[in-house]
């Protein structure tokens, strides 16, 4: 086929304040490829993309389309050259319909026509293997479809160029792979589809060039068939990596907490958790696997005693935990701590300092009315150090470290409290691979010391590595208790999407 | 060729610019000012600097306009410690009004009794009579998450009504001929003065330490600050939410109530339904104006005492009428508080006409 470059980036520039997001980055993305842009957090490939999609715009250097030297202002003026951005989070009215979606902000006549509307929609989608029903409503969606639906909407728009960031996290592994069929089909229909991601395997199935991006500017752009996961692993870090995770052996088990038969209910009167019944031990690590909403925040919080359950029974160390809030949790001497996803909107307040921070799980031991931050800071002052957070002092605003550091410092501060369970929902999420790496490590040793933990992970990878034992959900039920050393990935997703045909129950204690 | 104007989220805000865009607001505003007040024909140099004569120009003077800076101090503070909560509570002014009411209630009633226990039970009334006006919205909200802004807001329009009610009705004074008037307080209902201004300053001076050291250094306060920011890291550490909205809410009222008690007290001598003229909003701008930061709000407060004393001044200076002079207070603020939204947005001019045509 024949080739031309259709975007053609030259030596941009992008700073905010004194950081700089962007240096001097060229780069050609051609007609019918793959072009994969690898880089850990804070690498820059987001603000890149974002210059792309006309979200920001760059400070020096320019950016060609089709040979036409452009100026975005506005995300409009990108759609109109043919560029859509595929976002994490989906950008859909949930109460419309798929086709109703595809046409929504679009110029127009007054009225729809709806037959030719759906011709088009359907041509697009056989096209591309796009299946979309365009008369379901997006909330009776899965998040598969959602994708598709939004794969769809940009190419109804005219789009050639196609921006995706991180596709495949909210996906199963067979999701995924459907979700590469499509990419692959784009690929020879002439679009070029640039995917944003930090996951090296995937990188390596699905793309024709990898750039990888380190510091705001690009390492090298090289082709697939030259380099390895370990020589990309490394490029991105800066130096050599080993990638593999340890799984320390304990010998210590008791039963720290059981859960029988929970159930909740969300808002809106669905089922979040549905007789979930499970046993953590001392020095394990019980790993939860499952498709992103698949009940994994219901029932840590559930566990912490955020989120209020219907029936069934939560016992720790033999004391029944239902019905009580943290603070009613952390009098009865029950040292759990709790890592929640969402750091700077629960775990940590991002507007205040370190110190602050800390004294969150301690102010509530003082005595009488007043707060002595002395005791914090000399936690804050250890954990700093213990943990090698990058900060210039412990009166730093949090909202100003870097992903990884914030997570070191609610980790820290959890594991300060020296807990018997410690419950972490995607504690590497958004960390790049040395930060990723530091947390796991801080988990095993927690392990080791006889901690029990569990663990809501979302790459698959990283949950066979680390974990004793994989709990698999699906919308809310468990659909497989196994053992991490032996099971597969292919039966994890198979669990992930509802079949629990493979339950292996003999490791279910 | 078509031109639509964007905004856009800033990504980032730096302090050198809120700080250039805060005082080309000032400045547009005294330039707008000075264009109103040519209009009207006066010099607008003379006013300005008569405004300040009228501020500054005597101790009389002087000391007006510290009567001025006291309430708005009081007010602020009160308005602080919900805003830190994020719990926006526009209802200073019927809180102002229920806490002169309380206070009144026993000052009429006891206006007997010893000096100190009098006033020292006005206070507590006055405190009693606001914080509760401001506890209902604060129930309603911890309980039902019921929206506080509307609900503080209707409030006040009660409050008011209240006391005006009191004032043509049952409170009227049989002995003003008439007049719609509540009979004037008692000298032992009078708060005393010191050095020729009313004991109010020295309240003010102590409540904003006070303020200060309880927003910084005591777990209410942190609390209030923590569930300001995040309610959900409020619940995940622990905290009874709705035990601080209200604890905080009492406050917040308990000081606007203050407020009530020291205006009918030692300004008005009576309650009276002019006694407030707006405080409890004036208090919620300078609030916002010192960044919730309790020691810059004696500060914002006395600049605009100034501009209400001033106001007041060249009215009898130029015989400027009364809405002219609150005019410009009005331009003032307006500017102020739209540059807000340039700290926190910019705006992008969209040259569609190419877009346009492009359309799919």
């Amino acid at each position: 086929m024949d080739k031309k470059t259709l975007i053609e980036i030259s030596s941009i520039t992008k700073t905010f304040g004194k950081v700089i997001a962007n240096k001097n980055v060229s780069l050609k993305f051609t007609s019918g490829e793959i072009h994969s842009i690898l880089g850990e957090n804070g690498a820059g490939k987001s603000t890149l993309m974002n210059m792309l999609s006309g979200i920001y715009t760059p400070d020096s250097g320019s950016i060609f389309v089709k040979g036409k030297k452009i100026k975005f202002n506005l995300p409009k003026d990108s759609i109109n050259m043919g560029i859509g951005m595929i976002h994490q989070h989906f950008k859909l009215v949930d109460i419309l319909t798929a086709k109703e979606n595809i046409i929504a902000g679009q110029r127009g006549n007054f009225f729809v026509n709806g037959k030719k509307l759906s011709k088009e929609i359907k041509e697009i989608s056989e096209k591309y293997g796009l299946d979309i029903s365009p008369d379901k409503k997006v909330y009776d969606m899965s998040v598969a479809e959602k994708q598709r639906l939004e794969i769809l909407k940009v190419l109804y728009r005219g789009a050639d160029i196609l921006i995706l960031d991180e596709p495949t996290a909210v996906l199963t592994p067979q999701e995924t792979e459907g979700l590469f069929n499509i990419i692959r089909k784009m690929k020879a229909a002439g679009c070029s589809v640039i995917i944003i991601t930090h996951k090296l395997n995937e990188v390596m199935e699905i793309s024709d060039k990898i750039t990888v991006l380190r510091k705001g500017e690009v390492v090298d752009t090289v082709n697939k068939k030259d380099v390895n996961t370990k020589e990309l692993a490394d490029m991105m870090v800066g130096r050599s990596i080993d990638l593999s995770i340890d799984r320390v052996e304990t010998d210590k088990r008791e039963n720290i907490l059981e859960l029988s038969e929970v159930k909740a209910v969300r808002n809106d009167n669905t089922r979040a958790l549905d007789k979930i019944s499970f046993r953590i031990h001392s020095g394990e690590i019980l790993g939860v696997a499952g498709v992103a909403g698949s009940g994994q925040k219901e029932l840590c919080e559930a566990i912490a005693g955020l989120y209020p359950i219907t029936c069934g029974e939560i016992v720790y160390k033999g004391m029944s935990i239902v019905g009580r809030n943290p603070r009613e949790i952390i009098k009865m001497g029950i040292s759990m701590s709790f890592v929640p996803e969402d750091r700077l909107g629960m775990g940590l307040i991002a507007s205040m300092d370190i110190v602050d921070n800390i004294l969150l799980k301690e102010y509530q031991d003082q005595k009488g009315v007043f707060i002595s931050r002395k005791p914090a800071s000399v936690k804050a002052n250890r954990i700093v150090e213990k943990l090698n957070i990058d900060t210039p002092d412990i009166n730093h605003t949090v909202r100003k470290l870097s992903g990884g550091n914030i997570q070191k410092v609610l980790l820290g501060r959890e594991i300060e409290t020296n807990p018997s369970l410690i419950i972490t929902a995607y504690p590497a999420r958004g960390l790049d691979i040395g930060a990723a790496y530091t947390v796991y490590d801080l988990l095993n040793e927690q392990k080791q010391k006889g901690v029990g933990i569990l663990f809501i992970g979302e790459d698959l990878d990283v949950l066979m590595e680390l974990c004793d034992r994989i709990v698999v959900m699906c919308e809310g039920k468990i659909t497989g208790i196994v053992d991490a050393k032996t099971v597969t990935k292919e039966d994890l997703g198979f669990m992930m999407a509802g079949e629990s045909l493979r339950i292996r129950n003999d490791n279910l204690d | 060729m078509i031109i639509l104007i964007r905004v856009l989220k800033k990504a980032n805000i730096n302090k050198t610019e809120i700080v250039t865009i805060r005082l080309l607001a000032i400045f547009l505003a005294l330039l707008t000012s000075t264009l109103f007040i040519l209009f009207l024909g006066h010099n607008p140099i003379k006013v300005y600097l008569s405004m300040l004569d009228g501020s500054f120009g005597s101790v009389y003077r002087f000391k007006e306009t510290i009567i001025k800076t006291i309430p708005l101090v009081i007010t602020s503070l009160g308005i602080l410690v919900a805003f830190k909560m994020k719990f926006w509570n526009i209802g200073g002014e019927g809180q102002i009004y229920m806490g002169a009411f309380l206070s009144s209630f026993i000052a009429l009633r006891f206006s007997e009794i010893p000096r100190p226990l009098l006033l020292m039970l006005m206070i507590i009334a006055g405190i009693i009579g606001g914080g509760l006006w401001a506890l209902i919205p604060a129930i309603f909200k911890a309980k039902y998450g019921t929206n506080e802004t509307l609900f503080t807001l209707m409030l006040n329009y009660i409050a008011i009504k209240w006391i005006t009610y009191l004032q043509y009705g049952p409170w009227k004074d049989p002995n003003a001929l008439g007049f719609p008037k509540i009979p004037n307080f008692s000298d032992n209902a009078t708060l005393p003065k010191l050095f020729g201004i009313h004991i109010g300053w020295l309240i003010a001076i102590i409540l904003v330490m006070l303020i200060y050291i309880f927003m910084h250094h005591t777990k209410r306060g942190y609390e209030i600050s923590v569930i300001g920011e995040s309610e959900n890291t409020g619940r995940y550490a622990g905290m009874d939410v709705k035990k601080v909205i209200i604890t905080a809410m009492i406050i917040s009222g308990g000081l606007c109530g203050l407020t009530g008690m020291i205006q009918s007290s030692a300004v008005n001598n009576t309650l009276s339904v002019e006694l407030s003229g707006g405080i409890g909003y004036t208090a919620i701008i300078i609030t916002w104006l010192s960044s919730l930061n309790a020691l810059l709000i004696p500060l914002v407060s006395f600049l605009f005492a100034i501009l209400v004393q001033g106001g007041a001044y060249i009215q009898t200076a130029f015989q400027i009428p009364q809405s002219a002079a609150q005019i410009l207070q009005g331009l003032i603020l307006m500017f102020v508080l739209g540059s807000e939204f340039l700290v926190n947005y910019r705006l992008v001019l969209d040259k569609s006409k190419t877009a346009l045509r492009k359309g799919v």
